[in-house]
């Protein structure tokens, strides 16, 4: 029988066979999952990714549903969403599901860059996958900001005014930029409406072609480990690498569990305190719009906090601007400003370690003055973690070169958790 | 060639982790412990920040007494402009009739919203704006402030209204439930006094200037149940939310049980 | 030596084979129940699509006051969308319902939509009120009204009714379909009840009466 029969076996029949010939369904699978060897290490902070894109789905089925009874304009917008909320069957939920959905969303993917630091993720071969991340990190920021802006309450538009004004920051084209985004004097309805079809159209486009990159780029290079060990030195009579095991069924399971854990805590959030104290979703914005009132105390979401706080920290308007751009800048950067030969913190020095523990501090520290209002000490002690922050990148290529490691070995060290 | 290095403890991600899940837990006791020992060893005075609303949704007479309380001393200048009326007998539990008979102003159909018939250039004239809508206020300033709001008229002989809020300096409202609270003075204390927080006056005590119909107790359980009604009407769905929560979160511990069976089952074969 | 294969699920000479029993069991739970779960999901985003709070309110039952409205005069209203005919029926058209009998499709309207107490031969709750959804019920246009007997472009013999302008389907003046129509079925009668002399209520039955 002809057909197109693959290294693994006989052609299949009937209407896989069909397909087979048809689309590559059989050596995709193949190819991604049952035999695609990825390292049998992973720990606990390798479930991220896989949730991160969980995360992306819920965000994508629950606003296409908001998409279908919200409002866009500044006379309907707000009353929109209240219309959801309280007499669409399940608004409510779809509400709760998408707000939380975001916060949640920059929590795993947190979580998923630090596991890159941790363990080396972002080194050689695997730069262009860190690119590609960070990539998705802006979008995903951008995609947050206008999506914050959508209920159009108060926080929305005093928010919105001040992020847009950083981008008249810029020398010569700033003020003239300003205006062009704004499509107005001030923010106003014609803002609102391209943030709606960026949020709701463009930018999910964008995202989900990034994210197949980043899943092709990461599918080229393998999965790095918590041994930072590069499992296909060590090939088996098959040649598949002999740390690995098959992507499915092992880490197909184990993932369905972390998404498990993942939904149980989402859950309890969403119907127990979808607010989050004030967090997730913000007091001021339960009024609308008023360009003549600003809230007592603006800050933006939790999530943008910590590059919000070195913004503050400086007391120049444009280099403040410019601090709070390097500093996304550097994290780009950072496949190049590492030069330790070893990738896991678990054979790195002590300098690495100390250097890691003030980033993660400061980092934290920052995230948290940046919701506060503004004080002397809080401002002194954001100077600091500003500092600590970008020391911990521009003395990178110093330290990293000087730091004591440990010898790597050459087989994965932990068998599994 | 290849050295295999003594066995990591495993798990040692998840124990860094996992106790950091803790710490909000542990913050706790330290954050109301501050609180509470915060103003120790100062003169008395009224704490009036401090009042807490301790609404509960769940108690539905306390939300019917609510409504009965707004209908009848709020809602002729306050509207609640997301809220229909039948919408909120349902949650409630009250029957048709007694809807149509006691919170349904003449010529309003049980389908409408709960608005207000107050001509802009009235309210204008004699507040200085329109009395604002209430349906979120609990959601954009917290029910604490609006039962602190409730409880904090006082005399002020320099208002247009002669009476001044704590909790809203300067507030246009009229104290319009003085017939119930009766009136009250407040003594501040002197200036730079220590105590207290928020920067605000600080008031020794509140003196008794006239009587009102309901005794402090009575007044003080009028103004929780309306605030509840308020808090109620910020987030109608906060009933549904929790009620079908417990389900869903039930489920999923059992889905993640099974799946945690499913893993360990599986990577047997990992070695 | 690491199994990377899952080969171990069907066992070989060196290594027994792994309890496939158990696997399989779980494997069918673990998937039951995110099916359950996936089930349970849709529902909230299935519902979303039902008419909210705003629609059914909009929806809701409309009070029409009859007593302004003359024998032989119609008016025309709205209720969910759709256009409702109230006519005051004549003595006289409705004496000529009757007559009809012999060249409508329906005449005891078995197979239209209304409810239990429009079925008698006069299709109302009072007979000189006339409630009918005014949608042809052949593609949905709205039906003329021609209540004079014996017009030019309807036929000497045309007892009075509706003309629907778009494809030529006829009805008479209780709503019933002539033959000869492109509709096969006769016009749609809503629920609706009299909640006293002259107040008509559209969109509701009434529970206790039924009948006025």
């Amino acid at each position: 029988m002809g057909g197109h029969s693959s290294e693994s076996g006989p052609a299949r029949t009937g209407f896989m066979g069909w397909l087979n010939k048809r689309l590559p369904v059989d050596a995709f699978v193949k190819g991604s999952m049952t035999e695609y060897y990825a390292p049998k290490n992973f720990n606990v902070w390798y479930f991220f990714g896989s949730l991160a894109l969980l995360v992306l789905v819920m965000q994508l089925i629950t606003g296409v549903f908001l998409t279908m009874h919200y409002k866009v304009g500044e006379a309907t917008a707000f009353d929109s969403v209240e219309y959801i909320m309280r007499e669409v069957p399940y608004g409510w939920l779809l509400r709760y599901l998408h707000s939380t959905g975001a916060s949640a969303f920059f929590i795993v993917v947190y979580l998923h860059m630090f596991r890159a630091m941790l363990y080396g993720s972002y080194k050689a071969p695997r730069e262009l996958l860190w690119l590609f991340g960070m990539v998705i990190y802006l979008a995903l920021m951008a995609e947050a900001f206008m999506g914050y802006v959508l209920p159009w309450g108060n926080m929305s538009f005093w928010g919105a005014q001040v992020i847009v004004n950083l981008f008249g920051t810029i020398p010569v084209i700033g003020p003239g930029l300003v205006e062009w985004i704004r499509g107005d004097y001030g923010i106003a309805d014609a803002t609102l409406n391209r943030f709606f079809s960026l949020h709701v159209v463009a930018v999910p486009l964008v995202l989900l072609l990034l994210v197949a990159l980043h899943l092709v780029a990461l599918h080229e290079t393998g999965s790095n480990n918590p041994d930072g060990v590069e499992i296909k030195d060590n090939k088996d009579a098959k040649g598949n690498p002999v740390d690995g095991i098959a992507f499915h069924p092992y880490y197909t399971i184990k993932d369905v569990f972390g998404v498990g854990v993942f939904l149980t805590l989402f859950c309890i959030v969403v119907f127990f305190m979808p607010t989050f104290g004030g967090i997730f979703l913000e007091k001021p914005n339960f009024e609308v719009a008023n360009a003549m009132s600003t809230p007592d105390h603006i800050a933006p979401v939790w999530y943008f906090t910590p590059f919000y706080a070195i913004l503050r920290a400086v007391p120049d308007q444009q280099l403040g601007a410019l601090a709070m751009a390097l500093s996304l800048v550097c994290l780009v950067l950072l496949p190049w400003l590492d030069r330790s030969p070893v990738r896991s913190i678990r054979y790195r020095g002590w300098m690495w370690k100390t250097a890691l523990t003030l980033f993660v501090i400061s980092f934290v520290m920052l995230g948290y003055l940046g919701l506060m209002p503004p004080s002397p000490l809080y401002t002194t002690l954001a100077r600091i973690c500003s500092v600590v922050y970008f020391a911990f990148f521009v003395l990178m290529p110093i330290y990293t070169r000087l730091d004591p490691v440990k010898p790597v070995p050459t087989r994965l060290t932990s068998d599994h958790e | 060639m290849s050295t295999r290095i003594t066995r990591r403890r495993s798990g040692f991600s998840v124990r860094l982790l996992a106790p950091l899940l803790l710490v909000p837990l542990m913050l706790a006791p330290v954050a109301m412990a501050a609180e509470a020992e915060g103003h120790g060893g100062e003169p008395a005075h009224v704490n009036w920040q401090d009042w807490k609303a301790n609404n509960q949704i769940s108690d539905q007479a306390s939300l019917q007494r609510g409504a009965a309380n707004f209908a009848n001393y709020c809602a002729s200048c306050h509207s609640l402009k997301y809220l229909r009326y039948e919408r909120m007998a349902k949650d409630l539990g009250i029957p048709d009739d007694l809807l149509r008979k006691n919170l349904l102003p003449d010529g309003a159909k049980p389908t409408d919203y709960m608005m207000v018939n107050f001509p802009k250039a009235d309210a204008e004239a004699w507040f200085g704006k329109m009395p604002p809508d209430l349906s979120l206020i609990t959601r954009s300033k917290g029910s604490d402030y609006v039962y602190q709001f409730l409880k904090s008229f006082y005399v002020d002989e320099s208002t247009a209204t002669k009476s001044n809020n704590l909790a809203l300096p300067g507030a246009a409202m009229p104290a319009v439930l003085s017939e119930l609270e009766g009136v009250k003075r407040a003594v501040f204390a002197e200036q730079g006094a220590v105590g207290g927080h928020g920067g605000g006056p600080v008031v020794e005590r509140f003196e008794e200037v006239a009587a009102g119909s309901l005794s402090p107790e009575k007044y003080d359980a009028f103004v929780r149940d309306t605030v509840n009604y308020i808090s109620y009407a910020g987030e109608p769905s906060q009933l549904q939310r929790s009620a079908l929560g417990i389900w869903v979160v039930l489920f999923l511990l059992v889905f993640t049980g099974f799946a945690w069976l499913l893993k360990r089952e599986y990577w047997r074969d990992v070695h | 030596m690491s199994d990377t294969s899952g080969a171990a699920l069907h066992g070989s000479p060196e290594t027994p084979a792994v309890d496939n029993s158990r696997r399989v069991f779980l494997t069918q739970a673990t998937t039951g129940l995110a099916a359950l779960g996936a089930a349970f999901a849709a529902v909230p985003f299935i519902a979303s699509w039902s008419p909210s709070e705003r629609a059914r309110a909009l929806g809701a039952p409309v009070d029409v006051d009859v007593s302004k409205l003359e024998p032989g005069q119609m008016v025309t209203l709205t209720w969910r969308k759709q256009a409702i005919y109230v006519v005051h029926r004549t003595p006289d058209m409705i004496a000529s319902l009757a007559g009809n009998d012999g060249q409508l499709k329906d005449p005891g309207s078995k197979a239209s939509e209304q409810p239990a107490y429009a079925t008698n031969v006069n299709r109302a709750v009072r007979d000189q009120f006339l409630v009918v959804i005014g949608n042809c019920t052949h593609l949905g246009c709205l039906p003329k009204a021609r209540f004079e007997k014996a017009q030019p472009e309807l036929g000497a013999d045309w007892p009075g009714g509706f003309f629907c302008p778009c494809h030529g389907s006829r009805f008479d003046l209780a709503g019933r379909v002539f033959q000869g129509s492109p509709a096969s079925v006769n016009l749609r009668i809503p629920p609706y009840y009299f909640s006293n002399d002259s107040t008509l209520i559209i969109g509701k039955d009434d529970a206790v009466q039924g009948v006025a």
